[in-house]
């Protein structure tokens, strides 16, 4: 261990709400390598890099930097000593230019003022010296995500990073995007940087990692030369069982069309389009997939669906069975049978400090079934959570228990155990895996399916290539705020191509495009 | 089986004998008999049935406002108004107490339910600019605070005022409008039991209701109720409006109940030591009971200790300090508890 640069021992973290996150895990980092820290969602990786970061403090263990012990007690004590970090979301001040943000919290002065050549100099000093290409006086709200990136990249750099922790680098990144970023890491090690690569998409780290280590439960399941191991090896020790993400669908006849959407555009109040021209129709039984790169209007669609979209102007026609929705607010959508598995299960999706039963009820506690004279019909209330805790293999110690101290798999099983469990007609998923382990992940994936089975009309939006590919039945991918691609058979897709169409690089036809409306 | 779940007791015990702690470190310093004295604070307060009716007379308006504060704290509304709403509440209940000539049933009945009434709509206003406008609840409520203490005031200056008293007070009363005591030798009176079922109300609205339902989860997380369809607007309005009623019954409650006259020349302080109240009680209604008679029994025990010691009541504004001081601060003993967590997560 005498050439370990950065060594952590016996980490262990349980935060205030009981939640253990990693428990006596060991980490070590040689100097020039890229090191992938892998394992499902909730295995603790982000919070031994938020540790490693100084955003954390461990409950327990020590960290050393070249065999010296040092505390960590802020983000600004791991920069002082060359630890940069690139978060999963960005932080950047989307008004500011690039050269701005560069120099947040250290800008270069001219007497009193800031010293915007200076700025602008700095940033392309180096990014020339890194041979990652900005805009330095572009704003950062103007950028592709993947610009985006470079500039956190750059930003870590020039604060003097040597070891560079990137979190989940390529979950928003297209194919193309990802390629490219693996270029400028190679760079980057070739210039003597550490990288730490936090992922869950084994190709990627088998691609460029040197060695990884692989994390399961909060506990570390030891470290690899990543050429030594098979990718079935890893996914392995990161499930402790073989997973293929693979469903046997059955064909079922598609029914009526239950949700319409046509030729809706909305725009923000300074009259930016958000969305154009979107008209496509979801039939009873169908899984219409809805792919694209975050950012692209998936969200304002969204919101233009479930009632949450207020303070824009649009135009168009959405409806769902017939009935017009525009106009109405969101327990009038609710009531006409839309279910919503929100892509924010803290903010939206649940209530933390709420018990678990609480959280199940949420949609449906004014019914009749739910109250008995003028109060809650309590029995009934705890004898539907712990069967619908049962039903979806919610671990928790009681349905009392407030959903908070739950971990992120469980959490969203809670929020799909309501929105599935109320016999919607359209359910729409919004990133309804994200952040959750692969067996969770499994586990929503077969819900969706009965559900399609059930007549249930699905609108499913994902960032996730494989989720979306295997579940739809049929496949919209926006770029812009638009349709610029329909595919009836998706599973002929490969990812690649799909890559092409989010990067909005290539475009269908209009005639191709329309076909969403009436699948025929 | 998870111990850390009882930490919330344990902090709020251990802060209550902090705080008395340092209270007797305070009183040592002032004091020539420290030990004789913090007896009279202690015990003096139980010694007569005089002294625990005195307690309990001073725990029926914590009560009160403790019950509203605490709905308003349930729903994340940091609204202090209970103070502004209480007192104005108070003058309007006088009025009628004054002027109005009924039956002692009625005439409590008619004159309180008109306090709760005004306090009812006079909370709505902060209400309605919070769920609409989005104004910040404590400013507004504040700010009412002042005004409604300028009006009432003014009514008792120029509308109220008996010439013939030498003080700064009201015309008497009606008998009829007074509220009759409950325990002879005491000042115990009816409106314990009001708000002892309003309390018991509160809950069951509270826990058993979908109304409750909603006001706890709008309070917990309001994006969520929101995205469950509920109507948080409505949620932050009626919150408002049941916590107005409440504070507004507490003025008119404590006017009725313990004066002849109305006399408050300056805000009670009642309204913002239900804020007190309320967070000792974090918020259960149930539990505000409990927190109200502790409030009250360390007011009257400084009250008692300055009367036979030679000790300064103002010393237990500073108990009451350190008291807010050690609740508030999230961070006291939280190290005991991380290494309780620590503990239970090796175990397990």
């Amino acid at each position: 261990m005498a050439n370990a640069l950065l060594e952590m021992r016996g980490i262990t973290k349980v935060y205030p709400n009981g939640v253990v996150a990693n428990k006596d895990v060991g980490f070590s980092l040689r100097e020039g390598e890229i090191h992938a820290i892998a394992g499902e969602n909730g295995a603790g990786k982000s919070t031994l890099m938020k540790i490693m970061f100084g955003m954390e403090e461990p409950s327990e263990g020590a960290i050393y930097i070249r065999g010296e012990q040092v505390k960590l007690q802020s983000p600004q004590d791991a920069i002082d000593r060359g630890i940069g970090m690139v978060h999963q979301h960005f932080m950047l001040v989307p008004s500011f230019t690039v050269a701005e943000n560069m120099v947040l919290g250290m800008e270069p002065r001219k007497g009193v003022g800031f010293n915007a050549g200076e700025a602008v100099r700095l940033t392309e000093e180096t990014a020339r010296k890194y041979n990652l290409s900005v805009n330095a006086r572009a704003k950062v709200e103007d950028l592709s995500v993947g610009m985006k990136q470079k500039v956190e990249i750059l930003k870590a750099l020039v604060r003097g990073a040597k070891i560079l922790i990137l979190d989940e680098p390529t979950a928003v990144l297209t194919p193309q995007e990802t390629e490219e970023l693996f270029h400028e890491l190679q760079q980057l090690k070739e210039q003597g940087h550490t990288i730490v690569f936090i992922s869950h998409k084994l190709k990627e780290v088998k691609a460029i990692c040197d060695r990884i280590t692989i994390m399961r439960g909060g506990r570390s399941e030891g470290v690899f030369q990543t050429r030594e191991v098979t990718e079935q090896g890893i996914s392995r020790l990161m499930v402790g069982r073989d997973v293929v993400l693979k469903y046997d669908k059955d064909s079922i006849p598609h029914g009526k069309p239950v949700l319409r959407v046509e030729q809706l555009a909305v725009s923000d109040s300074q009259g930016k389009a958000l969305l154009a021209e979107i008209s496509f129709s979801v039939r009873e039984g169908q899984i219409v997939g809805i792919a694209g790169v975050e950012g692209n209007g998936q969200t304002q669609l969204i919101e233009a669906l479930t009632g949450g979209l207020r303070g824009v102007s649009g135009s168009g026609a959405v409806s769902v069975k017939g009935t017009d929705i525009r106009g109405l607010d969101i327990l009038g959508i609710r009531s006409l049978g839309v279910s919503y598995i929100p892509e924010d299960r803290m903010r939206q999706g649940s209530a933390g400090d709420a018990s678990i039963a609480d959280n199940l009820i949420s949609t449906r506690y004014r019914s009749k079934d739910m109250n008995k004279g003028p109060f809650l019909h309590s029995s009934k209330i705890a004898a539907l959570a712990s069967s619908l805790v049962e039903e979806f293999k919610v671990r928790c110690s009681g349905t009392r228990q407030p959903v908070g101290m739950l971990s992120g798999g469980n959490m969203q099983k809670v929020v799909v155990a309501r929105e599935c469990s109320t016999n919607p007609q359209l359910l729409i998923a919004e990133q309804p895996t994200r952040g959750v382990d692969i067996g969770a992940a499994q586990f929503i994936h077969q819900k969706l399916l009965e559900l399609r089975s059930d007549k249930c009309a699905i609108v499913l939006v994902s960032a996730d290539l494989n989720e979306i590919l295997e579940l739809s039945d049929s496949l919209l991918v926006m770029y812009e705020g638009q349709i610029v691609a329909y595919f009836d058979n998706p599973s002929a897709v490969s990812e690649e191509e799909l890559g092409l169409y989010m990067l909005g690089i290539n475009r269908q036809d209009k005639e191709q495009t329309g076909r969403a409306l009436n699948h025929v | 089986m998870f111990r850390a779940k009882y930490f919330e007791a344990i902090r709020t015990a251990a802060v209550i004998v902090i705080a008395l702690i340092i209270a007797f470190l305070i009183i040592s310093l002032v004091s020539d008999q420290p030990l004789k004295t913090i007896g009279i604070f202690l015990l003096e307060p139980f010694s007569t049935k005089g002294h625990i009716g005195n307690v309990i007379e001073m725990a029926i308006p914590l009560m009160f406002t403790g019950l509203a504060v605490s709905l308003l704290f349930r729903a994340n509304m940091f609204n202090l108004g209970a103070e502004g709403i209480f007192y104005f509440s108070g003058v309007v209940a006088s009025v009628l107490a004054i002027h109005l000539s009924l039956n002692s049933w009625l005439h409590p009945l008619v004159a309180i339910l008109a306090g709760s009434i005004t306090g009812a709509l006079l909370s709505a206003i902060p209400g309605i600019l919070k769920a609409k406008w989005n104004a910040n609840e404590l400013v507004t409520s504040l700010m009412f605070n002042n005004i409604l203490f300028g009006v009432g005031l003014y009514l008792l200056n120029y509308h109220l005022r008996d010439a013939k008293a030498f003080a700064n007070v009201s015309f008497k009363f009606e008998k009829t409008a007074q509220l009759s005591k409950l325990f002879a030798g005491t000042r115990i009176h009816t409106g314990l039991i009001i708000v002892l079922v309003l309390i018991v109300l509160a809950h069951l609205f509270l826990y058993r209701t979908k109304w409750g339902y909603e006001l706890r989860m709008t309070g917990v997380n309001r994006e969520f109720a929101r995205y469950s369809g509920m109507k948080t607007a409505k949620v932050i309005i009626l919150v408002h409006l049941i916590a107005g009623f409440i504070a507004g019954m507490g003025g008119s409650v404590e006017v009725l109940g313990m004066y002849s006259r109305f006399q408050w020349t300056s805000l009670p302080g009642y309204g913002l030591d239900g804020a007190l109240v309320a967070m000792l009680a974090k918020n259960n209604p149930l539990s505000v009971i409990v927190s109200a008679l502790f409030l009250a029994y360390i007011r009257i025990g400084a009250d008692l200790m300055a009367r036979l010691s030679d000790v300064p009541s103002e010393m237990i504004s500073i108990i009451q300090a350190v008291i807010i001081l050690l609740i508030s601060a999230e961070q006291f003993l939280k190290f005991w508890k991380n290494r309780m967590l620590l503990k239970e997560a090796k175990e397990a």
